[in-house]
């Protein structure tokens, strides 16, 4: 492979290619060793530890596949929740009026700078002192309104971003053929934006899954890092559990990240839309947080011609 | 109405979440520095070994990498960092969970950053005959990090809330302690109005801060 950043390689490049290959085979190796040594030591690749995985189905049935279930069910409500509350904000955002301007912006600033764990502990303190929800509910409600209340601000902002990259020129045909600006919003800049940022959403899902863990580990909500930990404590296999459970995040997740990459591709290719594509890699200059899909270029290829990067 | 904060150590539980920011930041920009580094490198097993470690990492949630650390690392191979204690212990099995993490981000910031450099660049410092790292440490990387600033201010604000992670493994930081005060005090409001200050006063500025820091060393194209 060549790149812009070295020649491609001639013989003395590939000899020295070959002893650095061969001086991090030799580091890779030892970290693998140690790793498997130390496991090996306290008696944790002992197949029995691992068997529940590979054969018979009751670890599936009985831990992963309910906590799972929890897991993309609150993910999933969040997200529909969260969708229309950012549209609404991140149009808001976009207001002529200053003071539905500042309070939507005032709204969005705030709960993107506040951490979910925290919107979630103030979740359950609050669902348990001044509503019924039962205990058993509870964490489950935290966790979908920590959720949803950051999830929408952040959502916002890709709405709004989304809107800002369409070509000037839809909104000025807009006003020119006469519509009203709640028309221009609904029948004209909505409608193209979905598609502009529909990637973007898909690699907030992937935030949004990987946030559900926190309710596991600090609210008792029983989703899939939950069940995780039941599932070792009944076996005594607390790394074997550990394992599966994020090998089955990263399966989920990874699938999430290639369909929003195809998608964006898909778009950006697409004659239909006006070619303006909000990417997977703009949401980390949008959400700040922990996005996903990378830049499927590998080295440097000059200027980003990204669309949607231009704000 | 917030007489309650006499009885917490509130400034000491944002202290822990400084520090917790401050040491994850800097090892994780060493560490995502290394890791862009072998990504446009020209070893193949390098470039294999950093895709497949952000792909990886990137799809974990960081609170399943936190708790390896903790469960994992510390009580069932007995790593201990050098640390006794089960405070220091915890903070700095914490630490190396932020790292692990927060580098993936930092390696593609940095590579989002590498993107912007103009090929002219990188062909001009190898016809006068520079190596690789020659052309990456002395041409494109310095122009790459000015053009990176805005991306890794929004990596270093998502690290400082992700801090609160390490509550699940009982570091002594702001969201257990919130946790705990929300379990003995009655006033749910006021207590969740203060952190969530304390928080937006350690973002917000970050934010426009390093915003106008960003502004003011980007390479004007």
């Amino acid at each position: 492979m060549s790149s812009v950043l070295f020649d491609t390689p001639g013989p003395r490049a590939k000899r020295r290619n070959v002893l650095y290959t061969a001086g991090f085979l030799v580091v890779l190796a030892a970290v693998v060793w140690f790793v498997y040594s130390a496991l090996d030591e306290k008696g944790q690749l002992a197949w029995s530890l691992w068997k529940p995985f590979f054969t018979g189905t009751e670890a599936y049935t009985t831990y992963i596949w309910p906590g799972l279930k929890n897991t993309l069910e609150a993910a999933a409500l969040a997200m529909v929740i969260a969708l229309p509350l950012g549209a609404v904000l991140g149009i808001a955002r976009l207001s002529d009026h200053a003071w539905v301007r500042v309070t939507a912006s005032v709204v969005v600033e705030f709960f993107r700078a506040i951490p979910v764990l925290v919107l979630m502990i103030f979740g359950l303190a609050l669902f348990a002192q001044y509503t019924d929800v039962s205990s058993d509910d509870r964490p489950f409600y935290a966790v979908v309104t920590g959720l949803v209340l950051y999830n929408a601000s952040v959502l916002a902002e890709i709405v709004r971003s989304g809107i800002l990259s369409l070509p000037k020129g839809q909104s000025e045909a807009a006003q020119a053929i006469g519509l009203r600006k709640g028309q221009m919003m609904r029948l004209v800049l909505l409608p193209q934006s979905v598609t502009v940022m529909l990637p973007a959403i898909v690699s907030q899902l992937v935030v949004i899954v990987k946030d559900t863990a926190l309710g596991g580990a600090v609210l008792t909500f029983p989703e899939l890092l939950a069940s995780a930990n039941t599932m070792s404590g009944y076996y005594g296999n607390i790394i074997a559990s550990l394992t599966a459970v994020a090998v089955i995040y990263v399966v989920v997740n990874f699938s999430l990240t290639s369909f929003a990459h195809w998608l964006e591709g898909r778009l950006r290719r697409g004659k239909k839309s006006t070619g303006a594509v909000l990417g997977a890699q703009d949401v980390v200059d949008v959400a700040g947080a922990a996005a996903t899909g990378a830049d499927p270029a590998g080295g440097p290829s000059g200027t980003s011609d990204t669309v949607g990067t231009r704000k | 109405m917030f007489d309650f904060l006499g009885h917490y150590d509130v400034l000491g539980a944002f202290w822990k979440t400084v520090q917790l920011t401050l040491l994850s930041a800097v090892g994780s920009l060493v560490w995502g520095t290394l890791l862009a580094a072998m990504r446009v490198g020209p070893v193949p097993l390098m470039r294999g070994f950093g895709t497949a470690y952000v792909n990886i990492v990137r799809n974990i949630p960081l609170t399943v990498i936190i708790l390896y650390s903790s469960l994992g690392l510390n009580q069932t191979l007995g790593v201990n960092l050098g640390a006794k204690g089960f405070e220091t212990i915890n903070f700095r099995l914490a630490v190396l969970g932020l790292i692990v993490y927060t580098s993936a981000f930092v390696c593609e910031a940095i590579r989002a950053g590498i993107n912007t450099v103009p090929v002219g660049q990188a062909e001009a410092a190898r016809a006068i005959g520079l190596g690789f790292s020659q052309v990456l440490g002395l041409v494109v990387l310095p122009q790459a990090f000015r053009a990176a600033v805005g991306p890794l201010t929004n990596v270093l604000i998502a690290l400082t809330k992700n801090t609160t992670v390490a509550a699940a493994i009982g570091v002594a930081e702001a969201a257990l302690l919130m946790k705990s005060m929300i379990e003995n005090e009655a006033q749910l409001l006021a207590i969740s109005a203060v952190i969530a200050f304390g928080f937006v006063c350690l973002t917000l500025p970050t934010g426009l801060i390093l915003g106008w820091v960003g502004k003011k060393v980007a390479v004007k194209r």
